[in-house]
């Protein structure tokens, strides 16, 4: 195999420029192929730390009738968790409000807090500091789509425990910036003693944050979701957009093999004198075989070369930098930065480097087999067609 | 007594044509020694490469028996017709078929590669071959900056490097101008007296012939005559 490499090496190096446009295009999917991946990677890792920071902390404590995904449960979905249970939890109690931003309606969750809380970066020290009737923080998003700025009043109505409606308005003390759109979008932060006091329901809590000193033991009425659980969603979503993608690669990848492909058959028949000299000077037909299997294989190790000098440069420029996005997470629904900064791990050059030597290598075998059955007398006449 | 290196026993070979066959080489009985200077002679299509090719191993007679140092080249298997091949034939051919992408050197060095002999001693044994063609100056040039005389050589060297026991040309002067011709049979000639290796030559070049010690006549795949000459050779 020493022997095939060796002289592979040659037989690409002497074919000059065909050697290079072959290697230029594979080595363009193999940049592709890893900064996609490492976008998403980067995505991935930047979505589960603003996930846990926003909105998951160390997991949620739910109230058995909460379903974050089900609007209607809102109205039935809390309760009371004794005392002596909320160790290392701050509670989040959720209300259904309107709001009249500039006589506009809009409907709005109202989110009670312990303003006291330190598990998510949500600034709620800003609700603890005003001195307003009832301080209020938004996110950039929701300031965005109401016009709403800091100091301004906005008119909220909402149901109290008996269902009448009442109404109210809530000075904007903070706006807060996040990548996280469900802590942001359509959500009203306010301190949850005032909205226990909005709606007579004293201590009551949709959920809990766990920080990372919580230890679960079953309660009854509530459950639990690990921060892995909250999680899994946001990476099933990020994984299938990295499936979706794989679409672009594959074409890529399809190109530079075919490249390598046509070349190799084509060497096969027009090579024929040269295969029949190989064996006349010696060789087995698995070794010409093997010779012209490492011929394309080489063509991807000349691809990862190529795609180093070119690639790693930039590819170090992204993730240093990151990339600007613009559109922003509320339009894709899902954790999105404005910036994302893709993540090239070892693993992934290796595993992207393996995957287009092998495919190179199995594309150069296949034609390379024909080799096996040439007759050597007709391989030197060049009369095989 | 003179040691046999080729032996053929009622030799056929038929090619498949259409719906018939064509019989290349009919009953061949011949026997070469060791060191001979010999020609297989004949008009186009009278067998004399066929001849060479099965006797090169690169081709397997349909009937009969070819026995080549020893073995019975019916019998071998691929690998070890490439053995044969490698280890103790040497092939040149009528277009030098050298491989374009490599200089001299490395054409010359390629059979010793695939014997795995140590870089030091592949330098050395190459250097000596092209010496004895009188290209050690030519040794970094690709194939396509060499005249046709110059390639030849190369393949001569390249023929000549691993010190085989049998040479095989086909046709090797047939692209050559008349000067060149007998320059490179010249050298074929030399090199026969020097290190004792069997050429066997497939021509109807006349220039070939006047070097011959030895000229089988082949007409439709028969021997015709098969007679032992005073070739005009003389040592340099």
């Amino acid at each position: 195999m020493k022997i095939a490499f060796k002289l592979a090496y040659k037989n690409l190096m002497g074919a000059g420029l065909r050697t290079w446009l072959n290697a230029g295009v594979l080595s363009f999917s193999f940049v592709v192929i890893v900064f996609y991946n490492g976008l998403i990677d980067g995505w991935n890792q930047q979505a589960r730390v603003d996930g846990v920071n926003w909105e998951y902390g160390n997991g949620h404590l739910l109230n058995n009738a909460y379903d974050a995904y089900d609007p209607f449960s809102i109205d039935e979905g809390h309760g009371i968790l004794p005392k002596n249970q909320q160790e290392n939890l701050t509670p989040i109690f959720i209300r259904q409000a309107t709001i009249y931003p500039q006589g506009r309606m809009m409907s709005a969750q109202l989110k009670g807090i312990d303003a006291k809380q330190t598990v998510l970066k949500i600034p709620t020290q800003l609700l603890l500091l005003s001195k307003a009737e009832i301080p209020a923080l938004i996110g950039k998003r929701m300031a965005s789509s109401t016009n709403l700025k800091m100091g301004d009043e906005v008119l909220v109505r909402w149901r109290d425990k008996n269902g009448t409606y009442d109404a109210a308005n809530v000075t904007i003390v903070g706006v807060f910036d996040t990548n996280v759109p469900s802590v942001d979008g359509g959500q009203i932060w306010i301190p949850i003693e005032k909205l226990w006091l909005m709606t007579g329901l004293k201590n009551h809590a949709s959920l809990f944050v766990a920080n990372e000193k919580y230890s679960y033991s079953s309660i009854p009425r509530w459950k639990f979701e690990s921060q892995e659980f909250l999680l899994k969603e946001l990476t099933k979503i990020i994984n299938m957009k990295k499936t979706s993608g794989s679409i672009i690669y594959i074409l890529l990848m399809a190109i530079g093999l075919l490249a390598i492909f046509d070349t190799q058959v084509l060497s096969v028949f027009r090579r024929q004198k040269e295969i029949g000299t190989y064996i006349a000077l010696g060789m087995t037909r698995s070794q010409v075989v093997r010779l012209f299997t490492a011929e394309g294989s080489m063509y991807s190790i000349f691809a990862a070369v190529l795609a180093f000098i070119y690639g790693a440069p930039i590819l170090w420029y992204l993730a240093k930098y990151g990339i600007g996005f613009p559109i922003s997470g509320d339009t894709v629904g899902i954790i999105m930065a404005d910036r994302m900064y893709p993540i090239f791990g070892l693993g992934l050059i290796i595993g992207t480097l393996l995957l287009v030597v092998i495919s190179a290598t199995i594309v150069s075998f296949l034609p390379a087999r024909k080799i096996a059955k040439m007759n050597p007398v007709e391989a030197l006449k060049g009369k095989i067609s | 007594m003179s040691e046999k290196i080729i032996i053929t026993e009622n030799l056929v070979k038929r090619y498949p044509v259409g719906v018939g066959e064509f019989t290349a080489l009919n009953n061949i009985n011949l026997s070469f020694d060791k060191g001979e200077f010999a020609g297989v002679v004949g008009p186009s299509g009278s067998g004399k490469t066929t001849l060479l090719n099965i006797i090169g191993s690169l081709d397997s007679p349909t009937e009969g028996t070819a026995i080549v140092l020893g073995r019975n080249i019916s019998k071998l298997s691929h690998k070890e017709s490439a053995m044969l091949r490698n280890m103790h034939i040497g092939f040149i051919f009528q277009v030098y078929n050298l491989l374009p992408v490599y200089t001299v050197y490395e054409n010359v060095e390629f059979a010793l590669i695939l014997q795995n002999k140590s870089e030091t001693e592949r330098k050395k044994r190459v250097m000596e071959a092209l010496e004895w063609v009188g290209l050690e100056g030519m040794a970094q040039k690709k194939p396509s900056k060499l005249s046709g005389g110059e390639g030849q050589r190369v393949a001569i060297a390249r023929a000549m490097v691993k010190r085989p026991e049998l040479v095989l040309a086909d046709e090797p002067t047939a692209n050559l101008d008349a000067k060149n011709a007998h320059a490179i049979i010249q050298t074929m000639k030399d090199l026969n007296k020097e290190l004792n290796t069997t050429f066997l030559f497939s021509t109807h070049d006349e220039k070939v012939m006047s070097y011959l010690d030895r000229i089988v006549h082949l007409e439709d795949g028969r021997v015709a005559k098969d007679e032992i000459i005073k070739s005009k050779y003389v040592s340099l």
